[in-house]
């Protein structure tokens, strides 16, 4: 009889959702990247994403260690900003540049600010960033793709990627599959939608700020005269609105936030691929945005529910 | 304040009192010119230079300078010599004065020099005062150099010049890299201090030259609770 009557405190109802289970998640919607980079550019591409993998849980498992804090390598969260840092990465990369750049993001962005949600910039766009700035040679450095347009060949193996080459250079299928130079994750275009639908049908991330990002961008393109469909599927653009943008830690929780944060990484983007001397400017976009997003919360912090505006004495 | 010898008077301006990596003064400078470890000394000698004169010439007119325009006239003293440190640079050193560029005649506005000015020179003798001046400068110095040789061996993969490293880390050379080697620096020297018990006591109004004459509230709170703890 006395086993009916349960006391507890709330909340009653739970969700089954654990961190694990979103990352778990994240790495499944992945998997179509991480093959069409095999594809494409063959099984190195496969030792690069290990390497990275490999190398961020052992960095956070030391490091929470050394802070004396509880092991967080459990929730899978080194393993995906391992796996978005490897696909950032041109595929003939150094390892040990791509490790130093696991140091950046899992020890220097992740674990220094107090580890898993306290992270104020996203930690693999951030390693990314430090890369590119501290190795640009190898870091802008592109091997042709298979199957990539001969147009495109800078040399016998390097190839320019779509922001750089000549218009006229790739076919917008070319730019689906990923027949282009870039970085491993970034060319198969197809393969990142393909993991997009797979995280919003599975609720980890809401649909908002992707299209919105690249809704904004393709106006932008117009704007400013490019062509907006090539410039979608060009680039890191799919890559860092699906998987990059949508960072939980670093993404606006507030509705209105967020479509203001993707409005703002789609503008930033397309101005700097026009009028920066960089040919890309995702990371640097997310990655100011990313900054500002403790003030865009502040701007729309939702009205509390039954509560009742005073200026206007409307009741909603 | 206990009385203190004369040696502690240099002495507390190269770890304990650091004035870049304690007090964090002078941070414009110490980000600006340290991308080698060269320009870094010539800062740091140049800048001691300048502390250690104005230092001894202030505490020689402190009882002349009238209390209420006691900082212009302390900026015209410090101007003063940095205009001869800065025609001797060009003479004798003309490398040192093309990579320091501007930093040079900046030195008027380093506040190390100012603070000192105020906190030290403008109340104690003028032995004191030179003492004071040249740990202080010392001190600079030292942590210039130190980040200088840090972010010119990962920056450039060199020291002094000489080329040791087969790779670079482009980004040391650039600000972020200062200010993350930077940062690293204080929280060494914060280590460093609190492991041999000599936890510096400071308050948010540590070398702030308006602190003597300062009228909020807070403020006074602050300076009276720090003379309780240092008692």
């Amino acid at each position: 009889m006395e086993n009916m009557l349960h006391v507890s405190s709330s909340p009653h109802f739970r969700s089954n959702d654990s961190t694990r289970r979103i990352m778990l998640d994240v790495i499944i919607a992945l998997i179509p990247t991480s093959i069409a980079a095999c594809v494409i550019f063959g099984l190195r591409s496969l030792i690069l994403i290990g390497v990275c993998v490999a190398t961020c849980v052992l960095l956070e498992y030391v490091s929470r260690k050394i802070m004396k804090r509880d092991t967080t390598i459990g929730d899978l969260s080194a393993v995906v900003t391992g796996l978005l840092l490897a696909l950032n990465l041109p595929v003939d990369i150094n390892p040990l540049i791509a490790m130093f750049g696991c140091l950046i993001a899992i020890v220097v962005v992740k674990q220094m600010f107090g580890g898993i949600g306290m992270n104020f910039v996203n930690p693999a766009l951030a390693a990314r960033i430090v890369l590119l700035v501290s190795f640009p040679g190898p870091m802008m450095h592109w091997v042709k793709a298979l199957g990539a347009p001969e147009a495109a060949a800078v040399d016998a193996t390097t190839a320019a990627t779509p922001l750089a080459a000549e218009p006229g250079t790739y076919s917008y299928i070319d730019l689906l599959i990923g027949r282009c130079g870039g970085s491993i994750g970034e060319v198969c275009a197809a393969a990142l939608i393909l993991g997009g639908i797979y995280l919003v049908i599975r609720r980890v991330i809401s649909p908002i700020i992707p299209c919105v990002y690249l809704a904004t961008a393709a106006v932008m393109s117009l704007i400013v005269g490019l062509d907006p469909l090539y410039q979608l599927l060009s680039g890191g653009l799919m890559l860092g609105a699906i998987f990059m943008a949508t960072d939980y830690t670093t993404s606006p929780v507030t509705k209105w936030g967020k479509v203001i944060f993707a409005c703002g990484c789609g503008i930033f983007t397309i101005l700097l691929r026009a009028y920066s001397n960089m040919p890309e400017g995702v990371s640097f976009s997310i990655l100011l945005m990313n900054i500002l997003v403790p003030l865009i919360e502040r701007m729309t912090v939702p009205r509390t529910l039954g509560f009742v505006k005073k200026a206007k004495g409307e009741k909603k | 304040m206990a009385k203190r010898s004369l040696f502690q008077e240099f002495s507390k301006g190269i770890i304990k009192e650091n004035p870049v990596l304690c007090l964090v003064l002078g941070t414009c400078p110490t980000l600006a010119v340290t991308t080698s470890a060269f320009n870094a000394i010539g800062m740091g000698v140049a800048a001691t230079a300048v502390l250690v004169c104005s230092n001894a010439v202030i505490s020689l007119l402190r009882k002349v300078i009238p209390d209420k325009v006691r900082i212009p006239a302390y900026i015209t003293i410090i101007a003063g010599f940095v205009s001869v440190v800065q025609m001797l640079v060009k003479a004798f050193a003309p490398a040192i004065n093309a990579s320091l560029g501007i930093f040079l005649p900046l030195i008027v506005v380093n506040c190390i020099i100012l603070g000192r000015a105020e906190m030290f020179a403008g109340k104690n003798p003028v032995l004191p005062s030179i003492l004071d001046g040249l740990g202080m400068g010392v001190g600079f110095t030292a942590a210039l150099l130190c980040m200088g040789i840090i972010r010119e061996l990962l920056g450039s993969g060199s020291v002094f010049g000489v080329q040791v490293l087969p790779f670079q880390i482009l980004i040391f050379i650039l600000p972020p890299g200062g200010f993350f080697v930077f940062g690293m620096l204080i929280m060494l020297a914060n280590k460093l201090n609190t492991r041999a018990g000599k936890k510096v006591k400071t308050t948010p109004c540590d070398g702030c030259p308006m602190a003597k004459n300062c009228a909020d509230k807070k403020c006074a709170d602050m300076k009276k609770e720090a003379t309780v703890n240092a008692d």
